[in-house]
């Protein structure tokens, strides 16, 4: 089934957990680490289905109430994204998927168990959220503002295990203040569909994680354009700060070597959201 | 009084079944999609008294409109992912269209091929099924009576279905299509020859004759009328500008664009997108969108969400060239042909451009 160089995408049950273009987060990651000439394997897991262990990146997706808490029942029985995080595997989850991978989160009125790999709880808004999304994300991770359209009725509380993936600018995310979350090298988003077609830097990120390499930079013209029309349409630009770029530490390509390797002194750029008037 | 639901579809196949029904003599119709109540009203109170109407209703609507009209029939056709970000979830809207016909003594014609809608439909006794056929099967995969899986099987696409669980299933249709031609109950084959392109509007037409025939019509009487309608609000007609013949195709939603892909002449391509509230403000169903079948042509892409399309195309591997505007798109145009797809505000301004063709 594995190709055994070749860099393994899992796409989580898209019969249940396929929403708002969902999709996409699997066609940008292999079309980005295609242009890098990298190899890719992308595998879509139903329902049915065990899921397997050896997977590089775990994509989990949107999802209406019932599917979702279906979603959670079947990872908890099956464990095999358990496993592959507890091998280092790299997960991207959004809205429906970021909550399940929490301790808790409530579906159809009740509450249910999530799988309690991050360290967050969710509940309800008094309000559904639905609008553009921008976020300050976390400087440790060195990424451009987060840009993105959110749709969830879910408010998600941090726990200290857990750090916000950003800090909002406009929108809702986790409750206002916060949004997504992100530990070790799971990583989840209420900037739901297709994220990381509007955030190029967060989908190179979650391929440096996954392989240990450091990618070249792409002609992104047409996502650049995208971001800043977005990013101008609710009153907020981006600058990057000057100064001195951190040093950050990747582990080797699939954790095959356990000595950590620093990268470059060069790092990653550093940026800093500046409110304007909406265009 | 005929009402005609759907996510995809609903337009067309109101004017298809207005035409069929005029056989029997003048018919009411909001032809032109205007499809909540006001739109209703409006085409009433002009229209005048009539022995019949054929009402477009959007599928929110129902509840309401069925209430008010207590339709003989009702027509419900598909049911899918559209503007999310302000529509209901489509579990929600079969639900809502099921609680809708629960104890009404009306008559409903409705498509086998889709899960939603017989879900929906099956809690009325006289239903009439037809076999519509469903391209965009991503929608259905979890059964709506139990949340058990739905498994596919047979051709075209996978169209006898069954859950795997409660053993809701695909209902023995009553009317079928056979390529280009319309099998009726009793077995008689009726050719249908559109002027509108592509499978689905054969199907719009079975629907309408399924109708018709309620009402008495004879499809014999039926098809030629149905052959006479060249456009719908603007879409399928070719139209002259600057030397060119273009014709509008619409597609608001997944669905709708892979049967716009099907029913489109592999030429030059502009696709033009919005995100007005009718459009719905979130692009991402832009990635529930393979548009691999644009590879073989030259694409344009205009319109105020152009450079969300752009990311999609990229990322899809169809090459472009972005146009400010749908006038510079027909001068890039260097064949005779252009065919446009667009979504809903996108269509009405180029429709606006090309003086309200309709």
């Amino acid at each position: 089934m594995w190709t055994e160089s070749a860099l393994r995408i899992v796409w989580v049950y898209p019969d249940l957990l396929s929403t708002y273009g969902d999709r996409g987060n699997l066609l940008v990651l292999a079309h980005r680490a295609g242009q890098r000439g990298l190899p890719v394997q992308t595998v879509e897991v139903r329902s049915h289905q065990p899921v397997p262990t050896q997977g590089d990146i775990y994509l989990l997706a949107g999802g209406e109430d019932a599917p979702q808490a279906r979603a959670a029942r079947r990872l908890a029985a099956d464990g095999g994204l358990r496993r592959a995080v507890d091998r280092g595997a790299v997960v991207f989850a959004v809205c429906a998927g970021y909550q399940i991978l929490g301790r808790s989160f409530v579906a159809q009125g009740r509450e249910c168990a999530g799988l309690d790999l991050l360290d967050v709880s969710s509940d309800r808004g008094a309000s559904r959220a639905v609008g553009e999304l921008a976020g300050e994300v976390d400087p440790t991770l060195g990424l451009p503002m987060l840009s993105g359209f959110e749709n969830h009725g879910g408010r998600t509380h941090l726990g200290a295990q857990a750090r916000p993936l950003a800090r909002v600018v406009v929108g809702v995310g986790n409750d206002g203040e916060t949004e997504g979350a992100w530990s070790g090298r799971l990583l989840g988003t209420y900037a739901h569909g297709p994220a990381l077609a509007r955030n190029p830097d967060l989908a190179d990120l979650l391929l440096e994680w996954a392989t240990g390499q450091r990618l070249a930079p792409l002609d992104d013209v047409w996502s650049s354009r995208l971001r800043a029309e977005r990013l101008a349409a609710v009153g907020v630009a981006e600058v990057e700060i000057p100064g001195p770029r951190r040093p950050e530490q990747v582990s080797a390509w699939r954790s095959s070597s356990t000595t950590p390797r620093t990268r470059p002194a060069a790092g990653r750029r550093r940026w800093r959201a500046v409110r304007r008037s909406p265009a | 009084m005929v009402l005609v639901s759907a996510t995809n579809g609903k337009t067309t196949t109101t004017r298809l079944t207005a035409a069929a029904l005029g056989v029997l003599g003048p018919v009411a119709s909001n032809t032109f999609g205007a499809n909540m109540p006001a739109g209703h009203v409006s085409a009433l109170a002009q229209a005048g008294p009539t022995p019949y109407a054929v009402l477009e209703v959007d599928e929110h609507y129902l509840p309401h409109v069925t209430a008010a009209t207590k339709p003989r029939v009702i027509a419900l056709l598909n049911l899918s992912r559209d503007q999310l970000d302000r529509a209901k979830e489509v579990a929600l809207l079969a639900a809502l269209w099921r609680e809708t016909l629960r104890e009404q003594r009306v008559h409903v014609v409705a498509n086998a091929d889709d899960p939603m809608v017989v879900w929906a439909a099956s809690v009325v006794e006289d239903v009439c099924w037809v076999a519509a056929g469903q391209r965009w099967l991503d929608d259905s995969w979890v059964c709506p009576e139990c949340g058990g899986g739905i498994r596919r099987e047979g051709s075209p696409g996978g169209a006898v279905w069954e859950c795997v669980t409660c053993g809701l299933r695909r209902p023995e249709p009553h009317w079928r299509l056979d390529g280009d031609t319309v099998v009726a109950p009793d077995g008689a084959r009726h050719r249908i020859e559109l002027r509108l392109p592509g499978r689905v509007n054969r199907a719009n037409a079975a629907i309408a004759l399924a109708v018709a025939a309620h009402f008495g019509v004879r499809p014999t009487d039926a098809v030629p009328r149905l052959a006479q309608i060249r456009s719908v609000a603007g879409r399928y007609t070719l139209v002259e500008r600057d030397g060119r013949a273009i014709r509008l195709l619409l597609a608001k939603n997944p669905a709708g664009w892979l049967e716009a892909f099907e029913m489109a002449d592999p030429t030059t391509t502009l696709l033009s997108i919005n995100a007005r509230a009718p459009d719905g403000f979130d692009t991402s169903w832009l990635y529930d969108v393979d548009f691999s079948p644009l590879r073989d042509r030259p694409v344009l892409i205009t319109g105020e969400r152009a450079f969300d399309l752009g990311v999609r195309l990229g990322v899809n591997g169809v090459p472009f060239t972005h146009v400010p505007s749908f006038a510079d798109g027909v001068a890039a145009t260097r064949g005779r042909r252009l065919e446009v797809i667009a979504n809903y505000t996108a269509f009405q301004q180029i429709r606006a451009e090309l003086d309200r063709v309709d």
